[in-house]
């Protein structure tokens, strides 16, 4: 009883000592974000023809699947019953905002991740179904579904339905997170949750987040290949990133501002806990370190006329400190809002394990997969358009 | 006692304390097969509970007894019902001092002194079996309902242990059973008022500040008691049309 | 294999494959669907039954008073007339279904009459509070009260 309550400071109903959700509930919004991000740069190509970014198209596609693919990781460890899971399709609540995440997950990979980038990869998977060995011979073969069909003619086919997809996948990808954030934004119980901003929050800090991820990705990937960094293409992804950062941040100080004027019945005890318990990881981390520092130093890039190679720097730093925030963000969402009592009258602390099923370990693991998988679907499907796949694919 | 005289005076008292369904009830769990008690309708109940705090001593009754009833873990800290010491400094409803040690479960030493200024009293919580549940609504899978007799229950084969309903309830009455995995919370004592028995803490109050109530039946005295008294739900802002209504239900309380 | 649908064949090819996992799934859904789920409304019908399963602790004050019938003769018009017998006494369905084998025991009288009756100020004024130490020293509350009766002292009492 006593290591419960320790770490309790005023009253909280007794119910209430122990956190409901560890940090792998961070990590879903935190990945599915990732996920809608990168899909929404790769569209920026696609739908808006932004030709500059072209170079990270298909990066930005195979990143967005590799993340999705271990999404719904966390929450399926994080269940008290993971055998249970399959009843989230089988009788789905409709009343639930939590039971619609199965369907809305399918139909974004299936019917959006998995088509377009099977349209768009169908001319390499032909060709590398009949010119490779071993027995990724016969993954590729299965991938081609028996179709050789690659001729001019077929192409322009996949091209106007990869577009069409794209149409579609751009509300979709705003739906998987905006509704992600709607899970949170619906608990009218939780008034550090309960906003009609926090479906947009959540999607404009996706973007954020996805758009970063896919730029330090594509400068870390160069780099490796030991290829030629294409600074039109980096300029142009910045430039974005900035965008759609003042708006994330505005949406976040509108939210902010909006508590602090209205100041309800909770503003108290949410004001303290921002103050105390919550003035490391929201304060500093999120609001300084991870949005006004990378804001900044974006701007600098705006203004100034850098040389490409501080430029690169600081777009690499700024990447950087970019995810750190809207980790955070997550992490105030998530954590922050589990560490007041419903009275309004009582803290708690979250102690978070290390080696247990939701200890720091297991999630450590879980955002390093992605990476793992994405690394294996680079080698599968070699996005690189600057005519070097021969030799990675081989 | 001799044998006659018993059976005869057995009579009697049931009489006295039971009618008609709940006494059919009553008699199938004596036989041993409470499971069989006839003559439950659920569509004829729709059950709520009136809370007195006037009456309330905070002697713990009611948290003991649920815990023994419904087998809910003493430790670490898990309770479908529990009780609150408000201290109310000087009307000032906005900073109350609460505590609730171990829930009330041991009762409450003694902490202030009378004439300090300041106005006490026990808050019993529990369920309130709201007819607009949020629990209900977030859970993803229908694990967690709203019984035809309108109490609030939990399918603990079929629960996930996503624990998003734990975080909709705005009252803190749910929590993760670690020995299942799955959410527990009260359950209104849903196998004994099926029965005709009233719920283990309302069997358990000795002053009578917990008494259930079937708002269904017109001859309920819930429905005298809502008429002759001011009383109050819990959040009413958060609009869960709850069942649990509280007498002299202070400001402070939330 | 044949082409059927020209240039778009892949597409069609393609189509069929999520054809095919809808089916599977609307399949997977009739077989595993529980039985009994939606019923009475979006959850398992026998989850009902199984909730009034749950076995019985406490057996009800009627229960206790078809063999103990002179407790509320002797409670009646006292203080404690109203309180239900296993407030005090505890959860004695087993004993009531069963007394030969599930024995009750007696509660000790300085213990439970001080959980109701210590002095606090969170208890309502009116109700009758004191100080067991103060009011009786060593002295078992029930050796002046009739613990069913209380205002009625025993013979003998100071």
């Amino acid at each position: 009883m006593e290591s419960i309550l320790h770490g309790v400071e005023g009253y909280m109903y007794p119910n209430e000592m122990e956190l409901q959700w560890s940090v792998l509930i961070v990590l879903y919004p935190f990945i599915t974000g990732l996920v809608a991000g990168a899909f929404i740069l790769a569209s920026l190509e696609r739908v808006f023809r932004v030709e500059s970014v072209k170079p990270t198209y298909r990066l930005a596609l195979l990143t967005a699947l590799a993340f999705l693919l271990v999404a719904p990781l966390p929450l399926q460890l994080h269940l008290g019953h993971p055998e249970r899971s399959l009843e989230m399709y089988l009788t789905p609540h409709t009343a639930s905002a939590m039971a619609m995440f199965g369907f809305v997950y399918l139909w974004y990979l299936m019917a959006v991740l998995v088509l377009e980038i099977w349209l768009d990869y169908r001319r390499d998977i032909v060709r590398l179904a009949q010119t490779a060995t071993g027995p990724l011979r016969y993954l590729y073969r299965a991938m081609t579904l028996g179709s050789y069909d690659v001729s001019e003619e077929a192409l322009r086919v996949d091209d106007r339905a990869g577009y069409v997809i794209t149409l579609i996948g751009i509300p979709s990808a705003f739906l998987l997170h905006g509704y992600v954030g709607f899970i949170f934004g619906s608990v009218k119980a939780n008034p550090w949750w309960s906003t009609p901003l926090m479906p947009i929050v959540f999607l404009f800090s996706a973007i954020v987040s996805g758009i970063a991820t896919v730029m330090l990705l594509y400068m870390a990937a160069t780099r490796l290949r030991q290829a030629t960094i294409d600074m039109r293409c980096l300029d142009t992804i910045a430039r974005y990133l900035f965008y759609a950062f003042i708006i994330d941040f505005s949406l976040e100080m509108l939210d902010l501002v909006h508590r602090i004027y209205e100041a309800d019945e909770s503003f108290h005890t949410l004001d303290f806990m921002v103050k105390t318990r919550l003035y490391l990881p929201h304060i500093v981390v999120q609001i300084v370190l991870g949005t006004l520092v990378p804001l900044g130093l974006l701007a600098l890039t705006q203004l100034v006329n850098l040389t490409e190679r501080a430029r690169r720097g600081t777009y690499a730093l700024a990447g950087v400190l970019t995810l750190v925030g809207i980790f955070a963000m997550r992490w105030n969402v998530v954590i922050g809002g589990q560490l007041f009592s419903k009275s309004f009258l009582g803290y708690t602390t979250y102690k978070m394990a290390f080696a247990t099923r939701e200890g720091l370990l297991p999630a450590v693991l879980l955002m390093i997969l992605p990476f793992v998988i994405l690394w294996a679907l680079v080698r599968l499907l070699p996005p690189w358009t600057d005519g070097r796949e021969a030799e990675t694919a081989a | 006692m001799n044998r006659d005289r018993r059976d005869f005076l057995a009579q009697s008292t049931k009489l006295l304390f039971l009618t008609g369904a709940a006494q059919l009830g009553f008699e199938a769990l004596l036989r041993g097969e409470p499971e069989a008690a006839p003559n439950y309708k659920t569509t004829d109940h729709w059950w709520g509970m009136i809370i007195d705090i006037e009456k309330c001593i905070g002697c713990g009754n009611c948290v003991r007894a649920c815990k023994e009833e419904n087998d809910v873990p003493r430790e670490p800290y898990y309770f479908r019902t529990w009780v609150e010491r408000y201290h109310v400094p000087d009307g000032d409803i906005e900073r109350p001092q609460v505590d609730s040690p171990n829930g009330g479960y041991d009762g409450f030493p003694e902490k202030y002194r009378a004439g300090d200024g300041a106005k006490s009293f026990f808050v019993p919580k529990m369920c309130n079996h709201c007819a607009h549940s949020p629990c209900v609504q977030v859970c993803p899978v229908g694990a967690t309902f709203e019984s035809p007799d309108g109490v609030v229950l939990v399918d603990p084969t079929y629960c996930l242990g996503c624990r998003y309903c734990v975080q909709a309830c705005p009252y803190g009455c749910r929590y993760i059973d670690p020995r299942t995995h799955t959410v527990d919370k009260c359950s209104l004592c849903y196998h004994r008022i099926t029965k005709g028995l009233t719920t283990a803490c309302c069997e358990a109050c000795p002053t009578e500040a917990r008494v259930l109530g079937d708002l269904k039946d017109p001859k309920d005295p819930i429905h005298e008691f809502l008429r002759t008294h001011k009383v109050q739900v819990l959040k009413p802002q958060m609009a869960t049309g709850s069942k649990t209504y509280y007498n002299g239900l202070d400001g402070s309380v939330r | 294999m044949k082409v059927l649908f020209g240039h778009k064949d892949h597409l069609v090819r393609m189509a069929a494959l999520f054809l095919a996992g809808i089916v599977v799934f609307l399949v997977l859904k009739a077989v595993f669907v529980p039985k009994g789920f939606g019923v009475y409304g979006h959850y398992r019908a026998g989850a009902l039954e199984e909730n009034r399963a749950h076995p019985v602790a406490y057996a009800g004050r009627a229960a206790c008073v078809e063999c103990h019938s002179d407790v509320p003769e002797t409670a009646k018009g006292g203080g404690h007339a109203f309180i239900r017998c296993e407030a005090c006494h505890g959860p004695l369905a087993a004993h009531a279904g069963d007394p030969g084998e599930h024995q009750a025991v007696r509660p000790e009288s300085k213990v439970l009459c001080a959980r109701c009756h210590a002095p606090n100020v969170a208890r309502p004024a009116r109700f009758p509070q004191v100080d067991p130490a103060e009011h009786a020293g060593d002295e078992a509350c029930t050796a002046c009260h009739t613990a069913h009766n209380p205002r009625q002292q025993k013979e003998g009492a100071k």
